[in-house]
């Protein structure tokens, strides 16, 4: 049983790995590094958000909240006080840590729209204060994120490195590097979730009330995964600024948290691969619409609603379930 | 001192009767169908930025209004019709970013009609404020707070005295056996959606001269209605309505005593204190969860 999950884990992340490690034969400029880095990064964010809403059945509408705080803490340490990188987002995911622990517990009693408020407001709190204290953030105009080192190793979309004695160029670079995290976030995910915590969380999705008989912790597993989600997002919100090298409040906004969870919920909830999907199809979705301009706003509004009323499972659970069903008809029409 | 104290309550209520006409949309569609409508503030934008554009084509102010309030209406009925009913069972993540989706739609289609200026709609009455002690009082203000008092009680009067009324309360307390009596509660859903598009308009007209319009005003103000709504507590109307007037004091009393760069931020301060102390909001009833 437990040799069968292996196999099955192991055998998404590979073809995910080829997917990533393939997808530079189709990249033709730094435009489409740059987009393909974006995808990976948020890309694992998302996966990260899925652990909460896919499986907890949580519902955050504040992530953004935490990538932001994530973004900021590595944009003033390395930035303002000259820290190196990795410090600067490794006590940056203690610190996100904490705080979601701190605020996760009042807020995770609360259930459905009184949590997707809480969520809500905690983010646009996270987002007023960045907005505000110019001083320390530069305000909404911003603030410069210097480059990623690494031990010492500059990582930067306008370096050159020579990889196994290859030359390659800063944005591939980045582009490789952002795939093998995002192939960890999903390792460590899919591990997360076939882990006797991730049958807990489970569990709590479907009743919490159930969980709580057959005598799971609720509260203690809610406020687990709520960290973990958020650890995540601070992580990615790190990295995210080191590789835009420019930070705003725009990455704590709102919209950033809405634009999340809908590609949790687009991507099909609770199937990490489906999310990926959900990532990638809502951040090519506007490059695609940008051949409209003028009505780019009202199709990607029109788009999400489509999709969520003919596909309320997400794209990837019903695009297998219609596959499955073709071929079982197919091997039946045969026997 | 006084004057200042006066002058930011003023300005408070003037905004909290805004936000509790807000909050009572999301509450009538929330007590009616479970779903948080996300785009009620784009009922708002409609209002306002319609009436703006209609008188500025030379329409009387009058016949503007109500075109503005029926455009919002039809555009109620058609939310419930063609992107709520349709998605019957889904659960309540895929109902708000349904309800997300047509919000951006509607902001879109709005973008492309009316451009990304600010627009400015002229005071319904004299331009003259009012001096009361010292602190001042736009006219326009009494225009809010008269309109929004007047339809508080037009809806009150609604759910208790008419069929329709009741049929929506019915719907809301049991669809199925609300059906089972002859509700035709598809019909009431519709209705719901509508009445709360109305409300969301007429608020949008009202508050225009105040605060200008544009194509996205509906975000912040309908996230502005929806902390409101929580604050009283979902579903309650009362509960709208001093959640709604509370919001608008106390925010506009931290702005003026405090900080106005964080006067958002006290919008959602309040709503996290009162769901810590009371998870249910102010006037939220009690459920008990069947497992």
């Amino acid at each position: 049983m437990l040799n069968r999950f292996m196999q099955l884990r192991l055998r998404g992340l590979i073809v995910l790995a080829i997917i990533l490690f393939c997808l530079p034969a189709f990249l033709s400029n730094p435009f489409h590094y740059d987009l393909a880095t974006q995808m990976a990064i948020i890309a694992a964010t998302v996966v990260g958000l899925n652990l909460l809403v896919g499986f907890a059945g949580q519902i955050s509408l504040g992530h953004a909240g935490f990538f932001g705080l994530g973004a900021y803490f590595t944009g003033i340490m390395t930035g303002t006080y000259g820290w190196s990188s990795v410090p600067a987002l490794v006590v940056g995911a203690i610190a996100v840590g904490f705080i979601a622990w701190i605020v996760g517990r009042p807020i995770l009693r609360l259930k459905g729209h009184y949590l997707s408020m809480a969520t809500l407001a905690v983010g646009f709190i996270i987002a007023i204060i960045l907005n505000n204290e110019r001083a320390i953030t530069g305000g909404p105009d911003g603030m410069p994120v210097p480059a990623l080192d690494l031990f010492g190793w500059e990582l930067s979309s306008f370096g050159q490195y020579s990889l196994f004695g290859i030359e390659i160029e800063g944005y591939t670079a980045w582009y490789l590097f952002a795939s093998v995290i995002l192939l960890l976030a999903v390792w460590f995910a899919q591990n997360l979730i076939e882990s006797p915590i991730g049958r807990a969380l489970r569990s709590v999705h479907g009743s919490e009330v159930a969980a709580r008989v057959v005598g799971v912790d609720t509260a203690k597993y809610k406020s687990l995964v709520f960290v973990i989600s958020a650890v995540y997002a601070s992580l990615m919100g790190s990295l995210f600024a080191h590789f835009q090298g420019f930070i705003t409040p725009a990455v704590a906004s709102f919209e950033f948290s809405i634009v999340l969870i809908t590609m949790v919920v687009l991507g099909g909830m609770g199937s990490t691969y489906g999310v990926i999907l959900g990532a990638v199809v809502l951040k090519l979705l506007p490059q695609v619409l940008a051949d409209f301009q003028e009505v780019e706003t009202v199709m990607f509004g029109l788009i999400l609603m489509l999709t969520m009323i003919f596909m309320p499972k997400g794209l990837l659970p019903t695009l297998t379930a219609v596959a499955s069903k073709k071929w079982r008809k197919k091997a039946g029409g045969a026997a | 001192m006084f004057s200042e104290f006066l002058q930011y309550l003023f300005t408070g209520i003037t905004i909290g009767a805004t936000y509790a006409l807000i909050a009572l949309g999301f509450t009538l569609i929330y007590n009616a169908s479970h779903v948080i409508n996300f785009a009620q503030g784009e009922f708002l934008m409609i209002g306002g930025m319609a009436t703006v554009s209609l008188t500025a084509m030379g329409v009387p102010m009058i016949l503007a209004v109500v075109l503005a309030v029926a455009l919002a209406g039809v555009l109620g009925i058609a939310l419930q019709r063609f992107a709520i009913a349709p998605a019957k069972q889904a659960d309540v993540v895929t109902l708000i970013i349904i309800t997300i989706g047509a919000s951006i739609f509607i902001r879109g289609l709005a973008q492309l009609v009316w451009g990304k200026e600010y627009h400015v709609m002229a005071n319904f009455s004299s331009d003259e404020p009012i001096r009361i002690f010292g602190a001042v009082l736009n006219s326009q203000s009494l225009w809010v707070l008269g309109i929004g008092a007047v339809l508080v009680v037009a809806l009150v009067l609604f759910f208790t005295r008419t069929l329709i009324g009741k049929a929506i309360l019915a719907t809301s307390m049991n669809k199925e056996a609300a059906r089972l009596v002859g509700i035709r509660t598809q019909m009431v859903l519709m209705l719901a959606f509508m009445v709360s598009a109305l409300l969301g308009s007429v608020a949008g007209i009202v508050v225009a001269p105040i605060t200008f319009t544009s194509y996205d005003i509906g975000i912040i103000l309908g996230l502005k209605g929806f902390v409101a709504a929580a604050i009283g507590g979902l579903g309650s109307g009362v509960g709208a309505v001093v959640g709604g007037l509370a919001l608008g004091v106390v925010e506009a009393m931290a702005a003026g005593y405090l900080s106005s760069d964080y006067k958002d931020a006290v919008a959602f301060s309040m709503i996290l204190l009162v769901l810590f102390f009371l998870p249910r909001g102010l006037f939220g009833a009690k459920v008990v969860e069947r497992v």
